[in-house]
């Protein structure tokens, strides 16, 4: 199997640039997910390693060895495509059995070999079937079978389960992600969908506008935020952003706004102008003590947890808490932070300030 | 605005019975949500409602009124697709304005010119109303068609899905949009869904439908912690419950038990059966841990920042159990 390492890589449609240099690795084995907007450049970026796409500038490295310039053919690299297109009018043992046909493979190793894809996938059933008839997670898995049994170095997947309904797409993540687990094959994956990120991924990339915004774990990312887009992207509901003017120095670990005083973690850098401080939903506080105060416009139940939407003098707040909390529409409460996990951004860069939270993070690049 | 009730109501569609002796009441100034999969029978529902189809067996009433002969006009009820229909040639204030210019209702012009500005404050699209309906986003066309049940005075709003075809930013300001607008209008309203977290947070009362029956009516808060069968149990909450055999954790069960149902956050960790971690997923506010028990696969939930790894042995016990019988009924 196989490392893929990103250098450097630009595509430009004529004065389109759809992918700025961007750089980043993804190891052997990885489930690695290309997450994004679109018109990100994600899918972009797909081709280019996938050999669909040549890039203006920058170097693929496939196990070591440079592959930038080579054909599709050359790379051993499997794309599956979103809808997966089959041959309606075979069966599904000749859909699967159809890149080893082409590739000469003698009938008695083809047999053997669907034989173990099958058994991998669960379709040993399905077979002699016509593909016409199958349900979308059949369909799905053969498509899948037809990129496993030439056995390439990494597959390549553009948002396979977009077409899927929510239930159905869940059950799939799952069964993909273990079949990933069973074979450990490099995937490289792209979504729009930032919880299918989440979930599958072991690395994620996250792209805006043709840059890549960080690359790191999901718990990472979702932590450790290097830009506003990344925090806004990633987590539903999204990171709270209290928007206020002021001064930041150097080592600082409080910071002053709408009348209070917050804990942070202690700054790296210092900053000046229009500042954002940053909060996850679930580090926030309902407590009567806090001088900060905000009104209820809302409470959403869901089961174990609610999410409280309130109206404070810095923007609106999202708070998750536990659904036994009181918290009543129209009343007014106090907020506090949980200072540990605060991220604080220059809203004019978007980017994060350096702290004690967040050092060593792979933002831009 | 009304309660709506119906009673043994029934709809086959040839040999495919959509529903079967449906009781239901939706109190009058109510977010009723009925959630189902698709083909459960809600969207029958609401056409029957709404005089759209005919049903073969019950009676219908709104506002205590039997309304089984009447036409949908005349039974006075607002419905909102899934695809939201505009005029593409109109502005937003002609798109809203139409459903009062019916000669049947006589509107006056001030009036109607009211309620639009009503509507549109309401919906948040007041800046919006002179813009062609093909010059909006997504998410205020679908806004407008909603407004353009709203300008109307109804008995009830029924609503099939309104929000399905948003992307997932825009569904969450319109579930809360959507609560506030039934909570300033005091209007009844009657929504249809497969989405869970929609039925949870907007409805005042949620119905659960399964193949034509409605299994169980009560608060949200009443579904998730009391749900009356598997089924039920299995439809809210994620990630879903785990169902596993009565025993597993040598638990004493009631007589005719033979499944429980343990919602992830009720599971223990640090004493009990030895599990093993499969995978640990890791979703930013919370981190699901997929295990292995004794061929059974149970998901729980753990801290964020879990030392856990794949192939590590964990102890769980249970808390809170559900138990169900054969058919899948709880036993209590």
């Amino acid at each position: 199997m196989a490392q893929i390492r990103i250098k450097n890589i630009r595509k430009e449609f004529g004065d389109f640039v759809a992918v700025k240099e961007s750089s980043f690795t993804i190891e052997d084995g990885e489930f690695f997910m290309l997450l994004g907007p679109s018109g990100c450049g994600k899918t972009t970026t797909l081709r280019m390693i996938a050999g669909l796409e040549l890039p203006t500038s920058g170097q693929i490295f496939l196990d070591g060895e440079e592959i930038s310039q080579k054909p599709p053919s050359q790379r051993d690299i499997a794309f599956v495509f979103q809808m997966f297109a089959l041959y309606p009018h075979m069966n599904v043992r000749k859909n699967i059995s159809y890149p080893l046909v082409s590739q000469g493979m003698p009938r008695a190793q083809i047999r053997e070999k669907i034989g173990e894809v099958a058994k991998i996938l669960g379709i040993e059933g399905i077979l002699d079937r016509p593909v016409g008839g199958l349900s979308g997670g059949d369909r799905q898995r053969v498509a899948l079978g037809r990129a496993i049994v030439r056995e390439p170095k990494a597959f390549m997947m553009d948002e396979p389960l977009g077409a899927l309904d929510a239930e159905f797409r869940e059950r799939m993540a799952e069964e993909l992600r273990a079949l990933h687990d069973r074979m450990g094959a490099t995937t490289v994956y792209v979504t729009h969908d930032q919880l299918e990120a989440m979930q599958m991924g072991d690395k994620i990339v996250v792209m805006n506008n043709a840059v890549v915004e960080q690359f790191g774990t999901p718990q990472e990312i979702y932590d450790k935020p290097a830009t506003m887009f990344v925090a806004d992207f990633i987590g539903s509901p999204s990171m709270n952003f209290l928007r206020f003017e002021g001064k930041l120095d150097k080592g600082a670990e409080e910071v002053s706004f709408g009348g209070s005083t917050m804990g942070m973690p202690r700054l790296n850098e210092g900053a000046e102008g229009a500042l954002v401080f940053g909060a996850r939903p679930e580090h926030v506080r309902l407590t009567d003590d806090s001088a900060y105060r905000a009104k209820v416009l809302a409470t959403e139940y869901l089961g174990t947890t609610q999410i409280v939407t309130m109206d404070s003098p810095n923007g609106e707040i999202k708070a998750r808490i536990g659904s036994e909390q009181p918290a009543r529409v129209g009343e007014t409460v106090g907020l506090s932070f949980v200072s540990s996990t605060v991220t604080m951004f220059d809203e004019a860069t978007g980017r994060a300030l350096g702290s004690a939270l967040n050092e060593g993070v792979q933002g831009h690049g | 605005m009304a309660e709506v009730q119906l009673t043994g109501i029934s709809k086959a569609y040839g040999a495919t019975q959509a529903l079967s002796e449906i009781d239901l009441t939706v109190p009058d100034g109510s977010f009723v949500v009925l959630l189902g999969p698709t083909g459960a029978g809600k969207t029958t529902t609401l056409r029957l409602i709404a005089g759209l189809e005919q049903q073969d067996k019950g009676d219908i009433l709104i506002g205590g009124r039997t309304v089984n002969r009447e036409t949908p006009a005349q039974r006075d009820v607002a419905m909102v697709f899934q695809q939201y229909s505009l005029y593409p040639h109109l502005s937003v204030r002609d798109n809203l304005a139409f459903p009062l210019r019916s000669p049947i209702l006589n509107v006056g012009k001030e009036e109607i010119e009211r309620r639009v500005r009503e509507v549109a404050e309401v919906l948040h699209i007041p800046h919006k109303l002179d813009n062609k309906a093909t010059e909006l986003s997504g998410g205020e066309m679908q806004r407008v068609s909603i407004g353009r049940a709203l300008v109307r005075d109804p008995a009830i709003y029924l609503m099939d899905e309104p929000l399905s075809s948003l992307d997932a930013r825009l569904r969450s300001d319109l579930r809360i949009e959507l609560k506030r607008i039934h909570a300033e209008m005091a209007a009844t309203l009657l929504y249809v869904t497969h989405d869970q977290v929609e039925a949870m947070t907007m409805a005042s009362h949620v119905g659960v439908l399964n193949e034509g029956q409605l299994v169980q009516f009560g608060t949200p808060r009443e579904i998730y912690e009391d749900p009356r069968t598997e089924y039920v149990a299995a439809r809210l909450g994620q990630p879903r419950i785990n169902l596993l055999p009565v025993g597993l954790f040598g638990e004493s069960a009631p007589q005719g038990a033979v499944r429980i149902g343990l919602r992830p956050e009720h599971i223990e960790q640090g004493s009990g059966r030895d599990a093993v971690v499969i995978r640990v997923e890791h979703l930013g506010d919370q981190t699901r841990l997929h295990l292995k028990l004794a061929e059974h696969d149970v998901i729980t939930l753990t801290d964020p920042h879990t030392g856990l790894n794949p192939g590590d042995t964990v102890a769980i016990t249970p808390r809170n159990a559900l138990f169900f019988d054969a058919e899948g009924d709880r036993i209590r």
